[in-house]
């Protein structure tokens, strides 16, 4: 057993027209036995920018409280909002500052620059990131989430078809993946705000 | 820092509430060769006098206008030595910066940054401030040109244009009666030029000044060739 797949996890953030989406799966288990169908794992950072912490859930907790403390510092400090691209920076050196006992955790994050672009970053649990123009996948099931996405995804979506996209890849991944599911959660982030909608899937 | 003798803070409080170490060391400051900078709103500019004790100093590898980060620069008034010191830790605290965020450190965290260490060194053991006042030219990070000065006490103000060192009170003076908010760059570096000559003991010419230009979000240093241009607009 690996301890990335502990409590299990499914993620995706994908691009679109001037807008953004984060989609995550809702289950928190330990091992077979599945203790909460509403665990939180994609977090706001920021109006415009979110952050999807999949892996081992107490990191998952522990790391939001970390870049909530880094990211009000700096917003405190320098009198500014932290650029999506400065985030992800921050995060990756987060991590590989705990290289040689790292957090258990494979993030990905979504927003859009201040010129409204999308800005799309995924990473491994010591800090290499790559950054993508259409989706990043992270979690248990990430064959599936890759399959998935590559099939549907089309470059300049509107807010709507990306809601779709999302929300199909997402619940077709999970469903072949007994350490993720238990509903779903989608954010679309747009110029003009953030729209949240739950998923109902298989309650398996 | 020191050794056990001197564990303990040598800049105290005098009885009327004064800190008269840092008095002294802003005295060391008012004896140094003048510097300025005017602020612009496309830019920034700092000069000051490079006069050396004798014509036999190779001049042209005296550096007092320093680049700090591709963003941001420095001159001072003062003691140099210390300025080193100041110059050298404030580099290295933004490329620590730029390797935590990716991004180039804005003014107003060198600023803050440096300042910090200017007043730890007010009150820390076995130490004594700095003798020098800054005067940094950068970029904030919403790319806005800012000028700012930074003293022995660890103090820092924003400035439109402001003189430090010998003859700072005629140099500003000079200043507030020819800045103009809405001035441009070329102005502010022409009005640097003879504000700096106002003061000046002999004859200036490209080599016994020295000039840096925030232009574009960009610092740089002046060549001699490049002042003497400006020089030669100014006649």
């Amino acid at each position: 057993m690996s301890i990335l797949e502990y409590n299990g996890a499914a993620m995706i953030a994908m691009a679109g027209k001037n807008c953004v989406g984060i989609a995550a799966d809702r289950r928190l288990g330990m091992q077979a036995q599945t203790v909460s169908t509403n665990f939180q794992k994609v977090f706001p950072m920021g109006d415009k920018l979110y952050v999807g912490l999949a892996g081992l859930a107490s990191d998952v907790q522990t790391l939001h409280q970390l870049l909530e403390y880094r990211l009000s510092l700096y917003e405190l400090n320098e009198e500014r909002k932290m650029s999506p691209q400065v985030f992800s920076t921050l995060l990756s050196n987060v991590l590989y500052s705990k290289r040689f006992g790292p957090y258990f955790i494979e993030p990905i994050v979504a927003g859009l620059d201040k010129d409204n672009k999308p800005v799309l970053s995924g990473s491994d649990l010591i800090g290499a990131s790559v950054s993508t123009d259409d989706f990043v996948v992270s979690g248990t099931c990430t064959g599936n989430l890759f399959g998935m996405c590559e099939t549907l995804y089309k470059p300049d979506m509107d807010p709507d078809q990306l809601f779709e996209t999302l929300a199909q890849a997402l619940l077709a991944s999970v469903d072949r993946d007994a350490l993720s599911g238990w509903g779903g959660v989608v954010h679309i982030i747009t110029p003009t705000g953030v729209m949240t909608k739950e998923l109902k899937g298989r309650q398996d | 820092m020191g050794d056990s003798a001197y564990s303990f803070s040598l800049t105290t409080f005098s009885r009327t509430g004064k800190l008269l170490q840092i008095e002294y060391a802003l005295n060391a400051v008012a004896n140094g060769r003048t510097s300025l900078g005017l602020c612009t709103k496309d830019g920034v500019v700092i000069a000051t006098d490079k006069k050396l004790s004798s014509s036999l100093v190779d001049v042209e590898h005296v550096h007092k206008v320093e680049q700090v980060t591709p963003a941001c620069g420095f001159v001072y008034s003062g003691v140099g030595p210390d300025y080193r010191v100041l110059v050298r830790k404030a580099r290295k605290s933004s490329q620590s910066y730029n390797l935590q965020y990716g991004e180039v450190q804005p003014i107003s965290q060198l600023v803050k940054q440096t300042a910090s260490v200017m007043q730890e060194y007010t009150q820390s053991g076995g130490v004594r401030p700095f003798g020098v006042s800054l005067l940094v030219a950068g970029a904030d990070g919403d790319g806005t040109p800012r000028l700012y000065q930074v003293d022995p006490s660890g103090a820092y103000f924003g400035w439109k244009a402001t003189a430090i060192g010998k003859n700072y009170v005629n140099a500003k003076n000079f200043l507030e009666k020819r800045y103009q908010d809405d001035m441009e760059l070329e102005d502010a570096i022409h009005t640097a030029l003879l504000t700096l000559r106002e003061g000046f003991e002999g004859e200036m010419n490209c080599k016994n000044i020295e000039v840096g230009v925030l232009r574009d979000g960009k610092f740089s240093v002046l060549t001699p060739a490049q002042i003497q241009d400006y020089l030669d607009e100014a006649n």
